[in-house]
Formats: structure tokens, sequence, C-alpha cells
């Protein structure tokens, strides 16, 4: 058999998905990391996005530090980060969060500026306050843009997620390493596999959101 | 009554957009800032409601001067009509014009009665409601931007090229319905638009502005197509051409027939027996 079948086989086999170890829980470690760690991301980057939209300033900033934080390399920045915090779910969360701020913040700034700029100033000119402008026409009007820059993130850093199991945290990337120690490539391929299955599973539910989203009448 | 006094806009790059322009706005009636592009009218309009912050000057409405009044505030009790409508694409047409009712703290169900209501004001059918503003012609779109301003009942209309973006048979139908309209409502309006016609169907006075925001005329149309200032006023409103050089001539049936310098038929000129006047610009 060749490797893949065999991983195939390892993946659907029911023994691989039970137990403490087992894939099953591996996968919610997973997906509980990487929703973790969008979600910090978002409680920071979409606020600070939006504001950068909506002002125009520290544009500049933005697009050069997301630049700069993009060109890290996740695996350093856990090293990095272990040494001082030491192992656990805090180094690896940091450079999720590394990885998932850029694009969230881009995509919510991008997401607001893209709104027709006659539109805006119909707004505050019928006397909506700034916040009412932001959240009643900004950000409805740019919600798909800025849904997308939370879709890259999760991408991103489910596909990334992996390396939790660098500093012992869990997650997929237990097995994927614990195969790849053992020689046993039939458990690493197959965990690639629920990764890639849990990455695919995501993008599909995003691209459905973002497609209900361009029904809405405005929303180009 | 709206006073702008010796107010100045000038961009921190050095263009001055308006100077020292002075004007005072009577209440009830309708003042046309009329102008080509870059004459900074749509300037002198926006500082009515602080969308423009002038440089120096001031504009006062009843005496108060609106940079003590709250810019969201005073937003709210003014109406603006823009060009391209700018209506919120994501928002039923209903919603949208209960905008301001609603931004004051009306109730909603209230808000939307009074929407409904001046859908049927403004001339339009009830069953567009609960449209988006992407489903409705451009006429369609001016008239819900009219009613949306209307909504909350302000004393003060600001129009900045309402009929601008619509074809010319439409645009004579909403100079029409406005001037109906106005008759009933008797706001303050202030309107900016480059077009003499439009100017001279809808004002009771009208701005001539030269570049830069100066005053070239200030007067009532028929004063400027009769004695015009200038040079400047005369080209401007067009009389040099044959557009506006009417002549008249005896018709059969009694009357005159009135051409235009070409020999183009306008309209009729009844005897000066209280008949109707035929107004030659329509």
């Amino acid at each position: 058999m060749t490797p893949l079948l065999e991983a195939l086989d390892w993946v659907l086999t029911a023994d691989s998905w039970t137990g403490p170890g087992g894939l099953g829980v591996r996968a919610g470690e997973h997906l509980l990391y990487s929703l973790l760690a969008v979600g910090l991301s978002a409680l920071v980057a979409l606020p600070a996005g939006l504001l950068i939209g909506h002002t125009g300033r520290g544009r500049g900033i933005a697009v050069v530090s997301t630049g700069v934080t993009r060109a890290l390399p996740t695996l350093g920045v856990i090293t990095l980060v272990a040494l001082a915090a030491g192992i656990g779910l805090t180094a690896p969360m940091v450079a999720f969060i590394v990885l998932a701020v850029p694009s969230i913040l881009a995509g919510a700034y991008s997401g607001v500026e893209a709104v027709d700029p006659q539109i805006v100033d119909a707004a505050r000119a019928q006397g909506m306050s700034p916040v009412q402008v932001l959240l009643g026409v900004e950000v409805p009007l740019g919600m798909r843009l800025i849904l997308g820059g939370v879709r890259l993130a999760t991408l991103q850093v489910v596909a990334t997620a992996t390396l939790a199991a660098y500093v012992g945290a869990g997650g997929l990337g237990r097995p994927l390493f614990l195969g790849l120690r053992n020689y046993d490539y039939a458990m690493m391929l197959g965990a690639s596999i629920v990764v890639i299955l849990l990455a695919v599973v995501l993008d599909a539910l995003f691209a459905l959101g973002q497609r209900l989203l361009a029904r809405r009448p405005g929303t180009a | 009554m709206i006073e702008f006094r010796q107010v100045s806009k000038t961009y921190p790059d050095g263009t001055a957009a308006v100077e020292d322009f002075s004007l005072t706005v009577p209440s009830h009636t309708t003042t046309v800032l009329l102008g080509s592009s870059g004459c900074g009218k749509t300037t002198l309009l926006r500082m009515v409601n602080r969308m423009v912050e002038p440089t120096a000057g001031s504009v006062r409405i009843d005496d108060v001067d609106v940079a003590t009044v709250r810019p969201v505030a005073l937003r709210r009790s003014i109406g603006y009509v823009m060009q391209n409508s700018g209506l919120m694409p994501h928002r039923r047409v209903v919603e949208d014009i209960a905008t301001v009712p609603r931004l004051n703290g009306v109730p909603r169900a209230e808000a939307r009665r009074r929407a409904m209501e001046l859908m049927e004001v403004v001339g339009l059918d009830p069953q567009l409601a609960r449209r988006h503003p992407g489903q409705l012609s451009g006429g369609q779109q001016q008239r819900v931007g009219v009613a949306r301003a209307l909504a909350d009942d302000p004393n003060i209309l600001l129009m900045d090229e309402p009929f601008g973006a619509v074809d010319p048979l439409v645009r004579l139908e909403l100079q029409r319905e406005l001037r109906r309209l106005q008759d009933d409502l008797r706001k303050t309006i202030v309107f900016v638009t480059h077009d003499i016609d439009e100017a001279l169907a809808l004002g009771d006075q009208i701005v001539v502005l030269r570049p830069g925001g100066r005053t070239a005329q200030v007067g009532t149309p028929r004063e400027l197509v009769e004695a015009p200032a200038d040079d400047f006023v005369s080209r401007f409103l067009g009389l040099g051409e044959g557009r506006r050089k009417l002549r008249a001539a005896p018709r059969p049936g009694g009357g005159q027939v009135v051409t235009d310098d070409a020999g183009r038929p306008l309209g009729v000129l009844d005897d000066a027996d209280g008949g109707p006047s035929a107004d030659a610009g329509e």
C-alpha cells in the first residue's frame, strides 16, 4: 500500500479517533486553539482596523507593521516566547495571534475604506454620529471584506496550529510529530489530512457566509 | 434666515475655495447658488450644516453662529439632498427616509408612518417602500432623497445639484414638483446648481458666483435677465446666445409667436388681457 492509502486507512479506523490521545480529542484541541487564537486576535484587530479605516489615520503604521509581522517565522516566535513563558499553550497562542492579527486588521480597514465615500458623506450629512456611521453604514457595507480578513486568519491559524505540539500543547500536531519521530508515516500523513479537512470545512463555512452576505443589497 | 458673514475657506495647501463671501438667505424662499464647477458653491452650501468649516468668518442661522452648535445636532435639524441621492444601499427606502426622525428619537413605528406619508408627498408609489435604492430609477432615487431630507420637517433644506444626474425630462418634472412642494412647505432652501435654466426656474434669489466663491451678482431671476451686472453674468446666463435672444411675431389667431434667434418656435404670447402668458423658458 502506498503511504497515502495507509494514512487514509489510519484516519478511517475508528480506533484512531477514540481514547485520550485519539484524533477526536486532538482535532477538538486543534479547533479550540484555532478559534481561541482567532477570537483573541479579532478582539484586538477588529476594533483597531475599523478605527484605522474610519479615521484614515495610522494606516501607514498598520501596513508596515503587518508586513513585518507576516514575515516572522511562526516557529521562531514560538521558540522565543517559550524560552520566556515555558512549555504550554502560551507560546503557541502568542505566535498564532501574531499570525492572525495582520490579516484581520487588513481586512477590517480595507473593508471600511472600500465603502463609497459619497454614502459615508451622506450618512454624516444626515446627522449620524461617527459611531453610527461606522456601525450603521461602514461595517455593514464593508462586511464582506472584513469577514474575508477573519477567513484568511482562520485558515492560516488552523494550518499552523500543528506547531502547538512543538512545545507540548497538543492539537493535531501531536500525532503529526509523533508519527514523524516514530517513522509512522501513516499517522503523520493521516494527521495532516485531518488538518486539511478541518481547514477546508472552516473555509467553506466562511465562503457560505460571504455568499449569503453578497445577496444583501449594497454589499458588493 | 441664513447669513454668510465674510466667510472664507482656504485649504492647507493654500488654495482658496471661497474668499470673503457674504450673503443673506431670507427665510421661506429659495436661494440658488449658481456657478460652474470649482466656484465654491458646494463649499458654501456645506458650511451651513458644518460639513465644511470656514477658515474665516461665520455662518449664522437665525442669528446663532452654527459653529456654536454641535455638528451632529445641527445636521439633524437641516435637510440635505445630494447629487447622487446618497441613499443607503443596504437600507430599504422607508427606513432610509425615516433616518433623521429615528436619529432624533422618534419611535420606529411613528417614523415609518411619517416616512410613508412623505413618500406620498414627493409623489412616490408606496409600494416602493420595501425596495432598496438599487431597484429604483434615478428620478425615484432623487425623490427618496428629497423625502429623506424633509422627514423631520426641518426649516432649512440644502440641495446640492440634486437633479444633476437624471435625464432632462425627469429633471424638469422634479423641478416642477419641487416648486409645488415649496408652495406648500415654504422651507428656506439653498440650492446649488450649474444649470442656468434650473436656477431661473427655481430661484427666488439667484447668486451668480465667479471662481473662488466671489459674488458676481445677486438678484431675482428677472433682475438678472433684465440687467446683468457685467459680461461674466451675461455670458453665464447665455444672454448673448441665440437660445435666450427671443423674437415675437404676430400670430394669425391673435397674440404673438415667440421664437429664438434661429427662428425656432418656443411658445405663444397672448395679448396682454390677462390671458396665460407663455413662459419662454419652458
